[in-house]
């Protein structure tokens, strides 16, 4: 008798990618195929979360057996043939099937948090409970008393991973510390930073797991009300952690008493209204209290006087979502993986100019190599590689020559990065350094919430010098003027993205200054992005005289007699690049 | 303010501004603080802040009670009843201050026979309150033991304004919330020196400080102090002095900084009056539609043209300073009546201020300790006994000057007019935030008219939607005794059957109005209740 | 209570205090912007930031509670150059308008441009422009030269309970709004316009009136309601034109609309100016020995042909003390009578 189970990736990008239709396609062509009654197979389809990669949805599992095949880029005309071929005849559809790639990109991994994710239904409290979902609240509720449970986490060294790194156990020996009759503790699942989407997908992916860990938490510092604020741009996590929360409830996993251990703690849902800044802490909580999203000053940290004036333990989606695994198999395990001070694993969204983008945990202190080039595959069309930027625009970019730096909370501070929430954006040859500084520094400006003056001035005239200077309009002392302002104003901000936003111009200055002395002194744009430092000009001996370019350009920048070398005025030139594009015979050279 | 002088000892407030920032319970009833008074409302706001809890009891939903716990919305002039009714709770559930009420004093058992008729049911029928809420506000102040009650004209302004006044005592006696820090009653003052035009004595039954006129001793200290023969007789108050020169009685009025022809309750009655004298005498910095009236004018000083002092709602003797010359030949009221006096033969024996505030202190041993040195920067509460007192932040620390404080039982009386068929509205004034007393002054100022130039009637949605009224619309509110044409503000600030008009326009006087029914005590107008009929024009 | 030390004096200061508040306490300037001693703290304007040992970077000392043993450093060459930086911030977005600006003299920003000497400025770049005029009668709001030190906001809030305006937009572009950016439509306290550092608010009626170049201060008591608040007349050539309160008043600086604004009625064309006597229905002017000789004659002859009580006095509660004083021992010396009463039970 044959197990059959069909699992098609039902994230936020699997359903993008048409995973709705992949799974009523399976669900149809197996009903009508009969398989059940015919093969006596038996068979369920069933959502999972994210898989990880998505530049390779819809990714489906076939598991007949103990034996799992993997397809990718799944689209509902080729259910037919992978109900037909294999789950009738038993033969994999080699051409659908995953390669080496796919392979790779989870061989060098390893799973803590996203274990479960992808393979549990999120949507099923029981199949969480299958994996052994809810026996670490269980035991700790049981037969653990707060303190006992704050020194197993605190133990397993386990980091905060919303940023900062603070160490959690810490965080919650602090707060259970706080004689107040109410406490608060809160999951931060905010994720502003622009291209990430781990909290996202964890939350998609398992929600109980979440659930649990705050379960834990909310019972070592001994606080009854927990909130999870999440952004209302997330619809699909908000309807399954909604749906957790319920069934959680209704097994009494929340509510009075929970499993009869006399603790009592419930979870609201607060939706966030998509400012970065409302993930830091304490303008979360103004957040919460209804007033505008601004920070405060700390001290008084959280911990101390937060929501309500209440001490209040904020911790990222991810690590909470650690804490039942640690719990289960123990602190001694978790610490087995990482460095000396950086313990366990990191979820890492993997983008940018890299051949497999997407969702990846690895132990901490792997080095950047490894993920680059095993896991993330290389760089899209082998060109070349530049330079990763971690942290987003709270972070840095590492250039080349410090690939084999390990990726850990020291090592990548060590370099002028971060860790982050776990952003990480891969640059080629074809990035301007000062474009991408000047792009996370649109970004930061943006998102100032105007509170404190080094931010919300200065981000602006941080900007304003680099536009300036990719516009060709740098001035000698610039690249002085901006890391003096840098520094100052990391010093002088208030909140955590003003202390962080000028980093991506200083790590940018330090590992990529000469291309900053290009952009202001030759007036010249070395990867070629800023439009307004290109030339283009024709190559007079290449030139075949055919018109092309004439035709394209919408200026009317270029002159030229059939079969004569054209000419571009680059006074008029708009620097379009339509030339450039059109001519077959590579006679348009751009600069 | 005799009502609560026969009770207490003194009619002031009995606590001082700072104090509002540490009551636990603040029970402001018939007092639209925020507009009258809005630094106070300030200081509430702050007591709030740090926990206090606040009650309103008012017609109206004033602005204060964004800030409360328990809003009372009531029918004008059912005070009493909801005051009898919340001490009935408060014995009941046996939260009254057994100690004090045994000790510091007398008539508590007779009193509490009388209000046992003031049952919830019974006063949510005459105040049309909710039971439950009134219950709650009665638990509130009831179980506090810092708990303040402050009030306005919307408690003394009725024709049973000092039985209000008793009620108010009452309630803060059967708890003890009286005497200590941060507790205790409080009338707020509308002007900025009625506690010091009182305190001198411009009051026909008394001398400065309060020292009764039909006393033979108390006469003779002044005929002493003043070198002259004093009439042992009391003399009239404002509203009988209106009604004396209508009967012929009085001849001639000196009338300084006042516009009673716009501030008296039933405004014809007082121009008749007024045209009636022999001769009239007004001293103003402004041509009043009384002073129109007048034999004579005077031209005088405003606050920034002279030196002198108020004395505010909290007994505070503050220092006022000169900052301008008056205009023309305006000259200030004290060198007037100092000439005038001695034109009449009578030397005043003295020339400055200061002068003048050092006989008053003479005369009036609590304000003994105050002299113009002493309260350069901040002012001295009275009473103020010598050069070295610190002044009195509180009354009654030391217990009451007539001993025992009495409970007066005081029944529920409706206002002497009610809504009939014909006048089917109550209606009741007061003041607005923009615009002060009879706005001789604010209506002056371009700013102030342009924001809140005209005068309105509040009327409820409900009224205005039955009556075809539309906002901003012209309507005529007729009483017995006059009418006005008045343009609508729906608002439901007024609850259906009340209507509300501020007192500030002349154009649309609230004192056309309203019935000079006086308060057989103080002979305080009713000017916070009477029937009225309103219809669109 | 906490034993700390602050520029290397030994302090002890109440457990809960800010670092702030125990600097000032011992006499140690620290220059802050959005900080005000009534109001909840902010930190925003960061020009108040301190090093304290053991803390990883300068921290806002208004918002920084002191701790015992602590060890505060108020002024370095870092923070020297952190708040010279800031300041420039702020300057690189601020009208250069000092020449014409009303709070030219009484303005904080000035004053600590002044103080840190900062002219050219290395930041030079776009400036917020806003074109609406607010169309309310009492308060300019220029809001080009708005420091967003939110004390307005939070006077509103906090003291006056009116919540009339908040933060609005993000980042370069916030700015302090009404709801729906109407014309501010509130209690008209100005209580945000008295904690306003900068010349951003200002009494309309202030305008060209007199900023403090032979402007005098005279502190005196409001003449509307019972509160008697402390307020200060500021006069230029015999004209009131400005009223404030001071922070150490009673008041505690606090006024109404009334008290802060409405005082133009003094200089008011309607004043009377002359004695009036009238004849025939008409008042015509007269000297005051005429109108004295007058009231006298006539006052005299009707106490002796009626008696005293045929005269009576009314008073006001608007007057002095000493003029209330003199006018009951007028009517009861000089003319005989007890018939003396004033509008109080009005
Ligand atoms: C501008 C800014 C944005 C942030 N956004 C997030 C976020 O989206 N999610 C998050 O978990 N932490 C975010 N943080 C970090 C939080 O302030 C806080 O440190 C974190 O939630 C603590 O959780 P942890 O200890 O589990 O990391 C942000 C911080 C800053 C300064
Ligand atoms: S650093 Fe930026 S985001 Fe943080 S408080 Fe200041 S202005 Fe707001
Ligand atoms: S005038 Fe007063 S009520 Fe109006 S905005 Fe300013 S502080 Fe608020
Ligand atoms: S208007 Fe004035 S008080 Fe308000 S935020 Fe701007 S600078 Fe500060």
């Amino acid at each position: 008798m044959h197990n059959i189970t069909v699992k098609v990736c039902m994230g936020t990008g699997g359903i993008a990618a048409g995973g709705d239709e992949v799974l009523a396609a399976f669900n149809r062509e197996i009903a009508a195929a009969g398989i059940a009654a015919s093969v006596g197979k038996k068979c369920s389809a069933h959502q999972v979360g994210c898989r990880g990669l998505c530049a390779k949805d819809v990714l489906v599992d076939v598991i007949i057996n103990d034996s799992k095949v993997t397809y990718i880029h799944v689209k509902p005309e080729m259910v037919s043939r992978i109900v037909k071929e294999h789950i009738i005849e038993n033969i994999p559809v080699a051409e659908f099937v995953a390669g080496d790639d796919y392979h790779n990109f989870h061989n060098k991994q390893f799973k803590v948090v996203l274990s479960d994710c992808g393979s549990i239904d999120p949507e099923d409290i029981e199949s969480y409970i299958a994996v052994g979902g809810y026996t670490a609240a269980q035991k700790v509720l049981g037969s653990m008393s707060p303190e006992e449970t704050t020194d197993l986490i605190k133990k397993s060294g386990l980091r905060g991973r919303g940023g900062a790194g603070f160490p959690t156990g810490t965080k919650w020996e602090i707060a259970s510390k706080q004689t107040s009759e109410k406490k608060f503790l809160i999951c931060n699942a905010d994720e502003g930073d622009p291209g990430a989407f781990m909290d996202r997908s964890v939350i998609e992916g398992n929600p109980h797991a979440v659930i649990e860990g705050m379960i834990i938490g909310a019972y070592a510092i001994g606080a009854d009300k927990g909130y999870v604020y999440i952004r209302a741009e997330y619809p699909l996590a908000v309807e399954r952690l909604k749906k957790a929360l319920d069934d959680a409830r209704g097994r009494n996993f929340l509510g009075k008493s929970i499993m009869g251990s006399g603790f009592n703690f419930d979870i609201l849902v607060k939706l966030g209204a998509g400012a970065f800044v409302c993930g830091e802490e304490t303008a979360l909580i103004a957040s919460i209290e209804g007033q505008r999203g601004m920070p405060r000053a700390k001290p008084p940290f959280p911990v101390y006087q937060g929501l309500w004036g209440k001490p209040t333990v904020i911790n990222n989606v991810e690590t909470l979502a650690n804490v039942p695994y640690i719990v289960r198999k123990g602190p001694e395990w978790f610490a087995s993986f990482g460095t000396e001070k950086s313990k366990g694993t990191k979820v890492f969204a993997l983008t940018g100019k890299i051949k497999n983008s997407g969702l990846i945990e690895v132990p901490m202190g792997i080095p950047l190599r490894q993920i680059i080039y095993d896991i993330g595959g290389g760089i899209e069309g082998d060109r070349r590689f530049k330079a990763v930027q971690t942290g987003g625009p709270s972070g840095g970019c590492i250039p080349a020559d410090l690939l084999d730096t390990a990726v850990d909370f020291e090592s990548l501070a060590k370099v002028g990065s971060i860790v982050g929430s776990g952003g990480m954006v891969v640059l080629d040859e074809t990035d301007c350094m000062v474009n991408i500084a000047k792009f996370f520094l649109e970004f930061t400006r943006g998102e100032s919430c105007g509170k404190c003056v080094p931010c919300r001035i200065g981000t602006k005239r941080l900007l304003e010098i680099l536009e300036r200077i990719t516009k060709g309009e740098g001035r000698p002392g610039d690249i002085a003027l901006l890391e003096d302002m840098s520094v100052d104003i990391k010093m002088a901000s208030l909140c955590g993205l003003g202390q962080t936003a000028p980093n991506p111009v200083l790590s940018t200055i330090k590992y990529f200054r000469h291309e900053y002395e290009a952009h202001i002194n030759d007036k010249k744009c070395p990867a070629g992005v800023c439009r307004d430092l290109l030339t283009y000009q024709v190559i007079s001996e290449a030139c075949k005289g055919c018109g092309a370019c004439l035709r394209a350009c919408p200026a009317k920048a270029i002159t030229g007699d059939k079969k004569q070398p054209h000419v571009i005025d680059p006074s008029v030139c708009i620097r379009c690049g339509a030339c450039f594009d059109v001519c077959k015979f590579k006679a348009v050279k751009k600069e | 303010m005799a009502g609560l002088a026969a009770i207490f000892g003194s009619g002031a407030m009995t606590n001082s501004i700072r104090e509002i920032e540490g009551m636990e319970v603040i029970f402001i009833i018939g007092s639209n603080t925020k507009e009258t008074h809005p630094v106070i409302a300030n200081r509430m706001i702050k007591a709030y802040r740090k926990g206090a809890k606040i009650i309103v009891a008012d017609p109206r939903k004033v602005p204060m009670t964004k800030f409360s716990e328990l809003f009372l919305k009531m029918r004008p002039g059912s005070d009493v009843a909801l005051l009898n009714g919340m001490a009935r709770v408060i014995v009941k559930e046996g939260l009254e201050n057994k100690e004090f009420i045994s000790d510091k004093t007398e008539g508590y058992e007779e009193w509490k026979k009388a209000i046992e008729e003031y049952t919830p049911e019974y006063v949510s029928k005459l105040t049309g309150i909710p039971k439950d809420d009134m219950i709650a506000a009665a638990r509130l102040y009831g179980k506090s033991r810092r708990a303040g009650i402050f009030y306005t004209m919307g408690i003394t302004q009725h024709a049973c304004g000092t039985d209000n006044v008793r009620a108010v005592a009452n309630l803060a006696t059967l708890t003890g919330n009286i005497g200590r820090e941060s507790t205790g009653v409080n009338p707020l003052r509308g002007q900025n020196n009625v506690q010091g035009a009182s305190d001198a004595a411009c009051l026909p039954n008394v001398y400065p400080g309060y020292q009764r006129v039909d006393q033979d001793e108390v006469r003779e200290k002044f005929e002493k102090a003043w070198g002259v023969s004093l009439s042992p007789q009391c003399g009239v108050t404002a509203t009988e002095m209106m009604n004396a020169a209508r009967a012929g009685s009085i001849k001639a009025m000196y009338i300084m900084g006042e516009n009673p022809v716009f501030t008296d309750p039933h405004m014809h009655h007082t121009v008749e009056a007024l045209e009636k004298l022999d001769f009239l005498v007004v001293q103003d910095i402004f041509m009043t539609e009384t002073a129109r009236l007048a034999d004579v004018v005077l031209p005088a000083s405003c606050a920034p043209e002279k030196d002198g002092t108020f004395s505010n709602t909290e007994r505070r003797v503050q220092r006022v300073r000169k900052a301008v010359n008056p205009p023309g030949e305006a000259r200030d009221d004290l060198s007037v009546i100092i000439d005038l006096s001695r034109r009449l033969g009578y030397d005043m024996g003295f020339t400055t201020p200061s002068e003048v505030l050092e006989e008053f202190g003479r005369v009036w041993p609590a304000l003994s300790g105050i002299d113009y040195h002493r309260i350069a920067k901040y002012g001295l509460q009275w009473p103020c006994t010598s050069k070295d007192h610190p002044g009195t932040e509180y009354l009654y620390k030391d217990g009451f000057p007539k001993g025992k404080v009495p409970f007066v039982p005081v029944s529920f009386r409706p206002p002497v007019e009610i809504a009939d068929a014909q006048y089917p509205f109550v209606l009741t004034t007061g003041r607005n935030l923009y615009q002060y007393h009879s706005g001789s002054m604010t209506r002056r100022v371009k700013q102030i008219e342009s924001h809140a130039g005209d005068a309105y009637v509040e009327i409820n949605p409900e009224d205005a939607a039955r009556l075809k009224i539309s906002d901003h619309g012209l309507v005529r509110v007729r009483s017995r005794r006059g009418s006005v044409d008045i343009k609508a503000r729906i608002t439901t600030r007024v609850s259906e059957g009340v209507v509300f008009i501020p007192m500030h326009y002349h154009e649309a006087a609230a004192n056309v109005l309203t019935n000079d029914a006086l308060d057989p005590v103080v002979k305080i107008p009713e000017f916070k209740a009477c029937a009225v009929s309103v219809e669109a024009v | 209570m906490a034993k700390i030390k602050i520029d290397g004096i030994d302090t002890t200061v109440a457990e809960g205090m800010t670092v702030l508040e125990a600097a000032r306490n011992i006499g140690v300037r620290i220059p802050a912007l959005c900080q005000h001693p009534k109001l909840t703290p902010f930190g925003g304007c960061r020009l108040c930031l301190v090093e304290i040992k053991g803390f990883p970077r300068p921290v806002t000392s208004c918002t920084t509670p002191v701790s015992d043993g602590m060890e505060i450093v108020t002024t370095s060459p870092t923070i020297e150059r952190l708040r010279r930086t800031v300041l420039e911030l702020i300057l690189s977005d601020h009208p250069n308008d000092c020449m014409i600006c009303e709070q030219a003299g009484a303005c904080t920003l000035q004053e600590l441009a002044y103080e840190y000497g900062l002219r050219e400025n290395r930041f030079a770049g776009e400036r917020r422009v806003y074109e609406k005029k607010d169309g309310n009668p009492f308060i300019e709001r220029d809001l080009e030269k708005c420091i967003l030190c939110g004390r307005c906001v939070k006077v509103c809030d906090e003291v006056q309970g009116v919540e009339a305006i908040d933060f609005g937009y993000r980042g370069f572009d916030s700015k302090i709004v009404t709801s729906f950016e109407d014309d501010l439509n509130c209690e008209f306290c100005g209580q945000c316009v008295s904690v306003c550092p900068t010349g951003a608010l200002t009494g309309k009626q202030w305008a060209k009136h007199g900023r403090q170049m032979g402007v005098k201060e005279t502190d005196s008591i409001c003449s509307y309601c019972g509160t008697g608040c402390t307020i200060t007349y500021h006069v230029k050539n015999n004209d009131i034109v400005r009223v404030t309160s001071k922070e150490d008043t009673l008041n505690e600086g606090w006024l109404c609309v009334k008290g802060r604004f409405g005082y133009k009625f003094v200089s008011s064309p309607d004043r009377l100016k002359h004695p009036l006597i009238k004849k025939d229905g008409e008042f015509r002017e007269a000297t005051w020995d005429e109108a004295l000789d007058l009231i006298a004659d006539r006052l005299k002859k009707i106490k002796r042909e009626d008696g005293p009580d045929a005269i009576a006095g009314l008073s006001s509660a608007r007057c002095t003390n000493e003029e209330n004083y003199a006018f009951q021992k007028f009517i009861r010396a000089a003319v005989g009578t007890n018939n003396v009463d004033h509008c109080a039970r009005l």
